[in-house]
């Protein structure tokens, strides 16, 4: 049964922002993975986009600071590796803020194929859509952009530059 | 003008102050790290049955060592490479490898008796007590076909290491696998990339590859050699024989070089002592300077926080 102290708790948890993409709270981002609450002590856990993360200790205090002003005494914030965290993990309300804010939202991941990780020796897909002008087809200017989980890329129809968040 | 300017400081002054209260840290935090061990759910697992916990606490430190020592030299690389984008490319792959070293380092130190956590194990050990590979601590001497040539020996290799650990019994090794395919994946594609670029480039590019991947040669058949820990934790289903992976990663570089029209090079491996290397804390005098740089400030100011 959901008590109305754990609405409260995942209602609070699920509006931080991320802090390097302020346009995405933690839920648009699939990042927070349980809310349970004990009369009135809360442990949220949450999962790390990349394993170098450094947004990770600012979203904890985030929590910290937020939950305690939703009313809870105690706030405990885990931290969980597995399963490794996916951008197909991003809701749909998530892609269209990121793409309303000028980054190109990831295309699907799916699932990894068991076996070996094939090599990819070819150019980057063009596929992928200019957030600012709408193109179709855009270029990537470098596979690591200036967070962990973006490319950087330019869009040859109105010349502009954009991020875009990879598959992963 | 000045007064402008300085009322630009005042506000950043004010923004810094409003920062430190909004995160309301109650703790103060070690100058060098923020605990990961007292989050991590994982990392206080109990070690799987039937497995030696000081064999586990090492073997942690084998694949966290190779990630930490390798993201070290990949870190000297920022705002030293030859494009803007290349620094934070190099920055990024370094900081995955710092993740996945924190977590297998505090992993190591939870299981050894949680007498050190992964500070203490990155900061306080010396050279003897490491047990990465020689190929993570080359220096590359800034010259940027070495760098790339070491990444992707080093990649491609533990790329097909992580791929076999996500089987492990070890939820932490497992967890750490998980994450690090995907990533390692990623860095093995941009060095396989900038290998072909440069060796299929100019003549001046294609001689610095090739002489770069000669360079580094002597330091493959370490990654290898099974050790004794290595051996006894994959018997039990923890832990990858690093000879097994040696096929699947020559395969892989063949296709690379191929693509990048250099030549395999000919070159006899580094001797071992006795038959001991990195995994037994024999190293070259390179990790040396490594740690002096590494460690420097932590052994300046024990315990320092910020």
């Amino acid at each position: 049964m959901v008590t109305g102290a754990e609405v409260r708790a995942r209602a609070a948890a699920a509006a931080v922002v991320d802090p390097e993409m302020p346009m995405l709270t933690l839920a648009d981002l699939g990042v927070i993975r349980d809310v349970d609450v004990v009369a009135d002590a809360v442990t949220v856990t949450i999962t790390p986009t990349y394993s170098g993360c450094p947004a990770i200790d600012a979203m904890r205090d985030d929590l910290r600071v937020t939950l305690a002003e939703a009313g809870f005494a105690q706030v405990q914030v885990r931290t969980v590796l597995s399963p490794p965290w996916s951008t197909d993990w991003i809701s749909d309300e998530g892609r269209r803020k990121l793409t309303e804010h000028g980054i190109a939202a990831p295309g699907r991941a799916g699932p990894r194929a068991a076996g070996p990780v094939p090599l990819t020796l070819t150019a980057p897909s063009a596929a992928v859509r200019c957030p600012r002008c709408g193109a179709p087809t855009t270029e990537e200017i470098s596979r690591f952009g200036p967070t962990a989980c973006t490319a950087l890329r330019r869009c040859p129809a109105c010349r502009e530059p954009f991020e875009h968040m990879k598959e992963i | 003008m000045n007064t402008h300017s300085h009322t630009e400081e005042q506000d950043a002054t004010n923004a810094y102050q409003s920062l430190a209260e909004t995160v309301g840290h109650d703790d103060p935090r070690w100058a060098f790290g923020s605990g990961v061990e007292d989050v991590q759910a994982e990392i206080t697992s109990p070690v799987p049955d039937g497995v030696d916990a000081g064999e586990l606490a090492q073997y942690c430190l084998m694949l966290g060592d190779d990630a930490l020592i390798c993201s070290h030299r990949l870190s000297e690389w920022v705002s030293n490479a030859p494009e803007l984008e290349e620094d934070v490319a190099l920055a990024n792959i370094a900081l995955d490898l710092l993740g996945q070293a924190r977590v297998l380092l505090a992993r190591a130190g939870h299981v050894e008796g949680g007498q050190r956590d992964e500070d203490a194990l990155a900061y306080l050990r010396t050279e003897a007590e490491f047990h990465n590979v020689a190929l993570a601590e080359l220096g590359d001497g800034l010259d940027f076909a070495r760098a790339i040539a070491r990444l992707l020996l080093f990649s491609t290799w533990r790329l097909a290491l992580l791929q076999r650990l996500l089987g492990s019994r070890d939820p932490v090794l497992a967890a750490v696998a998980g994450k690090g395919v995907k990533e390692v994946a990623y860095h093995r594609d941009h060095a396989a990339r900038w290998t072909v670029r440069l060796g299929d480039g100019t003549p001046e590019s294609h001689r610095r590859m090739q002489a770069a991947l000669e360079g580094v040669w002597p330091y493959v058949g370490e990654l290898f050699r099974t050790s004794d820990v290595e051996r006894s934790l994959a018997a039990s289903g923890v832990a990858v024989d690093p000879a097994d992976v040696r096929d699947e990663v020559d395969a892989v570089l063949d296709e690379v070089l191929a693509a990048a029209t250099l030549t395999r090079p000919q070159r006899p491996a580094i001797g071992t002592i006795g038959g001991r290397g990195g995994r037994q804390g024999l190293h070259t005098e390179q990790l040396g300077h490594v740690l002096a740089e590494m460690q420097s400030l932590a052994r300046q100011h024990p315990g320092a926080t910020w």
